[in-house]
């Protein structure tokens, strides 16, 4: 007597490699369709939407996204200064999740202490 | 052919342990699915701020008093326009106000009245007193439209109410979410602020090459301000989203450390019936090649569809149900946070440096520990 | 008749000037021939097995030399010993060493997935020798599902699915009972008539007596002590070789 094991393997002979590699070239190809979609998606948008948002940079004078609002430094962190980051004193801990995303900025044109100056 | 057999058993050894298996592609695809997200995300956002900031200011000069942010003098304005190359000095007058009836901050700016319409507009700005425009954030929050009126308190903690002249499209909500915009009169009265001062001012350049070289002179002329070029605001949302620091860097370091974790466990060591396995392949004509390339196929059919199926998750999750597991991370405390569609900027390099992180290593703690198994005489399979 | 395998002074000695050395086999020289069978014939640790696996090129030697038809193995690299061992031997080993939950074609076919021939023909291959042995019905069941008669068999299938010339064999009858021995025995008589060698180590006596059995060597202490003819051959000569 025969016991018939019913498991995937046997059932499908030695047709293993082919299901992986056509199950891999189909992600593949899912992925590469994905990615000419959003090549085509980004012209398409880039001719449609970014003027229109460029527009509206220029005429109100923006300088940040209008993504994080729960500080000043999340809001503008383009603006924010020097001590901004530690808000009440230099060594407070951060308020905000949005603050572990926005390091401190580096410092270039803005006031330094520099005790050598005379 | 060869090497199609010797995949077809490493798929016949994975089947065999098929519920462990199947979970650890499961937890893997989801491992890299979320770092992949935040990848996608930070990347289309850095692209999306750094492809319309573009025409921000090519300078904006603040004032600071005491090391903080102050008023600035709109005379300042004069002086700086006067500079050789600059092409405009317009001081900008914008601040924050506190919203207690929805808990959220909003970004109030005024404009000079002649302003023309946008096409991201729908309705008109304001042009008179007592008229202003709103982001769709503050619309949702107020439960306000075009036609409505919007009742801010003022500093001197009076109701003044602003007709609503129009409302931002919601395609523009990443840049208008939380504005609103009135007339420049309307905010300095709102604001209590002195008729001379402005908040700063934004500066156009004739030749980009120069701005730099322009805001030392400005930064002379006025030792108290503190000038911010354009390059330094692009340069802020290259670095917000910058892999290597805050968020990223949590989530990379939380998922490497799960990762290495999972490498030390497999490569201190296989198991006696594995060893047993490999002895008894070597015994019977597979040599150590054949072994590892074994072990090889073994960790690739497990990383390669957990790095596949991460990425199509994914790819699916932030740009067509726009991360909706990510957002209330990135949102953060924000109340008012901006529902946008993401562009699908990909950066090719970025999935390959994921690729290699996530394959490279899995593939290498399979094959590591089977190593010196597969390098043994199978002599030892007959002493056993 | 064509010597297949000899072997000359051949030691083998296991973790050599540690606390725990063990001189498995001394000095041990023979000469097998095309289509003998040969028993290695002792008690447990007198080297038979370790002889066996030498002869059988799972291991080299500490020192002397082995030479199987024609080439000498003992300083072959390992990827030529490999080849050799998958084309000319067939290895049954003592506690049949199949692989747990692998069906019994899967099992068989395991010597033949990292030779270059198509999916088909291993196919064939296999099912061939399964119902050769009679046991073709059982093709898609899990081994450790059989009995133990059945799992020899399936051993016995995957060491003959390369045809391989020589057939080595490691106390085949020490998980078997008189009547599954028998049957051993009896299939080890068919592959010699078909041409095979065979080299068997055992100390059951139900094998070493067995007509078949043409010589015998036996070992202790890992010493060849003796050797034994026990038939006569076809050139008529009788008496101890070496």
């Amino acid at each position: 007597m025969t016991i018939q094991s019913n498991s995937l393997s046997d059932r499908t002979g030695m047709i293993k490699h082919k299901l992986f590699l056509g199950f891999t070239f189909f992600e593949i190809l899912m992925l590469s369709v994905l990615f000419l979609y959003s090549q085509m998606t980004v012209t398409t948008r880039n001719r449609n939407k970014v003027p229109a948002k460029r527009e509206l940079v220029k005429l109100l004078k923006l300088t940040d996204l209008s993504l994080w609002t729960e500080a000043r430094y999340t809001r503008h962190p383009s603006q924010a200064d020097v001590f901004t980051a530690f808000q009440d004193f230099p060594s407070s801990f951060e308020h905000f999740p949005a603050g572990s995303i926005i390091g401190p900025e580096s410092i270039t044109m803005s006031t330094t202490i520099n005790p050598g100056r005379p | 052919m060869r090497h199609l057999k010797i995949l077809e058993y490493a798929l016949s050894s994975l089947l065999r342990r098929k519920y462990r298996n199947i979970s650890l592609i499961a937890v893997y695809a989801l491992t890299i699915g979320i770092l992949a997200s935040v990848l996608f995300l930070t990347y289309s956002l850095k692209l999306e701020a750094t492809r319309i900031l573009i025409d921000a200011p090519d300078i904006i000069i603040q004032r600071l008093s005491a090391g903080r942010h102050d008023l600035i003098p709109s005379e300042y304005a004069g002086t700086i326009r006067d500079i050789p190359g600059v092409g405009s000095a317009e001081p900008r007058y914008w601040g924050y106000y506190y919203d207690s009836l929805s808990h959220s901050n909003y970004t109030l700016i005024g404009i000079d009245t002649n302003l023309p319409g946008l096409s991201l507009l729908e309705g008109r700005m304001p042009s008179d007193a007592g008229e202003c425009a709103i982001g769709a954030g503050v619309g949702q929050a107020r439960i306000v439209g075009p036609g409505d009126t919007l009742t801010l308190l003022n500093s001197r903690d009076t109701g003044v109410e602003f007709h609503i002249t129009g409302t931002f499209r919601s395609e523009s909500n990443i840049l208008t979410n939380d504005l609103v915009v009135m007339t420049k009169k309307d905010l300095l009265h709102f604001f209590d602020l002195p008729a001379d001062r402005s908040t700063d001012i934004a500066v156009t350049v004739h030749n980009p090459d120069e701005i730099a070289t322009i805001a030392g002179k400005i930064k002379k002329a006025y030792p108290d301000t503190r000038p911010i070029t354009k390059s330094e605001i692009i340069r802020t949302y290259d670095a917000v989203f910058n892999w290597r620091s805050g968020m990223m860097l949590t989530v990379f370091s939380s998922a490497l450390i799960a990762f290495c974790i999972l490498a030390w466990d497999k490569a201190t060591g296989i198991s006696a019936e594995e060893k047993h396995e490999i002895g008894i392949l070597k015994a019977i004509g597979w040599d150590t090649a054949d072994i590892l390339e074994l072990k090889f196929w073994e960790g690739i059919v497990v990383s390669l569809t957990s790095f596949l199926l991460g990425l199509l998750a994914a790819f699916i999750h932030v740009f067509f149900l726009n991360a909706t597991i990510l957002s209330p991370v990135i949102k953060g405390w924000s109340v008012l946070f901006p529902s946008f569609r993401l562009t699908p900027y990909i950066d090719i390099y970025q999935i390959f440096v994921l690729a290699f992180l996530t394959i490279i290593p899995y593939v290498a703690s399979t094959i590591i520990p089977s190593w010196k198994t597969a390098i043994t005489d199978p002599e030892n399979v007959m002493r056993s | 008749m064509e010597s297949l395998i000899w072997t000359e002074n051949v030691t083998k000695i296991y973790n050599p000037r540690k606390p725990d050395e063990i001189r498995a086999l001394e000095d041990a020289s023979l000469n097998i021939e095309k289509g003998e069978v040969v028993v290695l014939k002792g008690p447990s640790g007198s080297g038979k097995t370790t002889l066996l696996s030498l002869i059988g090129c799972m291991g080299r030697p500490t020192s002397g030399r082995i030479v199987v038809d024609g080439k000498d193995v003992a300083k072959l690299p390992e990827r030529f010993l490999t080849l050799i061992r998958r084309r000319t031997f067939g290895f049954i080993f003592q506690q049949f060493n199949l692989i747990r939950n692998v069906s019994v074609l899967e099992n068989v076919l395991l010597p033949l997935y990292p030779v270059e021939i198509s999916f088909a023909d291993m196919r064939g291959r296999g099912e061939k020798i399964l119902e050769d042995l009679g046991i073709s019905d059982k093709m898609q069941m899990k081994v450790n599902k059989l009995s133990g008669g059945e799992q020899q068999r399936v051993a016995i299938a995957r060491a003959l699915i390369n045809g391989p010339e020589i057939i080595i064999a490691d106390e085949p009858t020490a998980h078997l009972d008189r009547k599954l021995s028998t049957d051993l025995l009896r299939i080890l008589e068919d592959l010699n008539i078909t041409g095979k060698t065979i080299v068997i180590a055992t100390h059951d006596p139900f094998v070493y007596d067995h007509p078949f059995i043409k010589r015998i060597v036996e070992m202790r202490d890992g010493r060849i002590q003796d050797i034994k003819l026990t038939v006569t051959l076809k050139t008529g000569e009788e008496g101890q070789r070496r």
